[in-house]
């Protein structure tokens, strides 16, 4: 009788549903393997194209432009300018009366503006809490990674003039 | 489980190659934010070291990629 199998033999349904299990963790892992791989691709373009940014990166020539007489902005007072172009706004402080410093007003977070907090001395950015230091626009406190791009100032005759920016990403 | 010796052994190389690639990718994808947050700092020197390494990684990955599309085929191939 041909239906009757020994019970240690192969099953009649391994016969009729050949698929192995190891058969297909093989092909699974193989195509996790390939999508691993891939993604590594992607890791790879991602600095390839920061590398580009690098290379191609236009150097900025800054302009040397005066913001401000110095006897129009009293001790602890403030002036906004924009610096380099007219879509860079920045903000100037009196510290003493030869002590003057300035900052890109933009949050290196996420580039709310920032003003100075007479008070405690320092920059605060009203969005998320960031303080800066009025002092080199380090981050005291708060989410933002990097400190403000300080303008250089130079003193020319009665004006105070902005000759290039420190510490800009982009 | 009528799974053979060689399958066996095969699955072993591939679990391990697999291991391999994902802490390579962990450490490719530490080095990409790592590489970015520089850039954005304005600190541009760290791009060609960023790049170099992440294309030795990749290039490693890749290399472990081909290994276990080699071993998976010798396993598969009759006889075995």
């Amino acid at each position: 009788m041909g239906w009757f199998r020994k019970p240690s033999s192969t099953p009649l349904w391994r016969d009729e549903f050949s698929v192995f299990t190891a058969d297909e963790r093989y092909v699974n892992r193989r195509q996790f393997t390939k999508f691993l791989t891939l993604t590594s691709f992607g890791m790879l373009v991602g600095n390839l194209w920061i590398l580009a940014k690098s290379v191609v990166h236009r150097k900025v020539s800054y302009p040397r432009v005066p913001i401000a007489a110095m006897d129009a902005i009293p001790v602890g007072g403030v002036k906004m300018f924009s610096y380099p172009t007219a879509n860079d706004p920045c903000i100037l402080v009196r510290l003493a009366v030869d002590r003057f410093v300035a900052f890109s007003q933009k949050c290196t977070h996420l580039s709310c503006a920032v003003y100075f907090e007479r008070e405690q001395n320092r920059l605060e950015c009203p969005c998320h809490q960031g303080f800066f230091s009025i002092e080199d626009g380090s981050v005291l406190q708060g989410p933002p990674q990097r400190p403000l791009p300080r303008v250089v100032l130079e003193k020319q005759d009665a004006l105070l003039v902005a000759v290039r920016m420190e510490g800009e990403s982009e | 489980m009528n799974t053979k010796p060689a399958q066996n052994r095969g699955l072993t190389a591939i679990d391990g190659a697999m291991v391999l690639i994902v802490i390579l990718l962990i450490v490719q994808i530490w080095l990409l934010s790592a590489t970015l947050e520089s850039y954005l700092a304005g600190h541009r020197d760290a791009a060609i070291p960023g790049a170099v390494i992440s294309a030795v990684l990749f290039a490693a990955c890749f290399a472990l990629y081909r290994f276990v599309d080699r071993i998976d085929s010798e396993v598969r191939r009759p006889g075995n």
